[in-house]
């Protein structure tokens, strides 16, 4: 069965925990354990505050495109059965230094946000296109009883 | 949607010569900045020998709330305080571990280890 979720929203820190909301439950709809549901919430929220704070630069009102849909066989395509999240802004550019995160050995704060996404899911790739920073995430839904 | 008990709240109180910060609800970017506020006014202005954060209502927390316990954790430290975490969820455990930082913290499981 095919599923789309598309949201728009602005850069405004009160939506996080809207969207968190909506992605939770679009996992337990894919069969994802409650581990895998709090761990894809979580990098969502992660790039969504990341977007917030470096891309916009704290900036309200900015453009963020959300598209949560699932890809494989069991959708009618190829691959294997998973949970893509293509997260769209059009802010400042990602530094490619920035996206390696940082040493966990160094007890500061910030510096998370990008190892707790990749520590959540199981494909991370950014890309920019145009004027547009492009976050794609992957979470495979193997063997889940997804519907 | 997210029920309405999971938008902060968060309030201090004494317990001997420790503060006590009894935080409820979903901790991130948009109120981690409160967090952080209550704990470096416990820390630095009160000057308590001990802060002991209740997590317990906590049912979720990112990295801009790491951030700030790692701020608190960080400033106690410098002023040879004690800075304790309790009532760790499962969801907030498990941020912590993937940070690595859970062993950085002092975390015991109820308020009677946090006050010992």
């Amino acid at each position: 069965m095919s599923y789309n979720l598309k949201m728009e929203l602005s850069s405004d820190p009160r939506l996080l925990r809207v969207v968190r909301s909506a992605v939770e439950q679009l996992a337990q709809e894919l069969g994802l354990d409650e581990a895998e549901c709090r761990r894809v919430t979580l990098a969502v929220d992660e790039a969504i505050t990341n977007i917030i704070r470096h891309a916009y630069q704290n900036q309200p009102g900015q453009p963020i495109e959300i598209t949560c849909s699932r890809h494989g066989a069991e959708a009618g395509g190829d691959g294997p059965d998973r949970l893509e999240i293509l997260l769209q802004d059009r802010g400042r550019a990602a530094d490619s230094s920035e996206m390696h995160g940082r040493p966990l050995d160094e007890i500061r704060p910030g510096g998370l946000g990008l190892h707790l996404i990749r520590e959540a899911m199981d494909e991370v790739e950014y890309q920019r296109e145009g004027q547009t920073n492009q976050l794609r995430l992957v979470k495979y839904l193997r063997g889940k009883d997804s519907g | 949607m997210y029920p309405k008990e999971r938008a902060l709240q968060i309030s201090t109180r004494q317990a001997g010569n420790a503060i006590v910060v009894d935080v409820v609800g979903d901790i991130d970017l948009y109120n981690s900045p409160e967090v952080r506020k209550t704990l470096l006014m416990a820390l630095r202005e009160k000057r308590a020998p001990r802060v002991v954060v209740n997590l317990s209502a906590v049912k979720y927390i990112d990295s801009s709330g790491v951030a700030s316990l790692v701020e608190g954790l960080k400033i106690s430290r410098d002023l040879g305080s004690r800075f304790i975490l309790y009532g760790l969820s499962p969801a907030a455990r498990e941020v912590l571990e993937l940070s690595r930082l859970i062993k950085v913290f002092e975390v015991v499981d109820s308020e009677a280890q946090a006050l010992a």
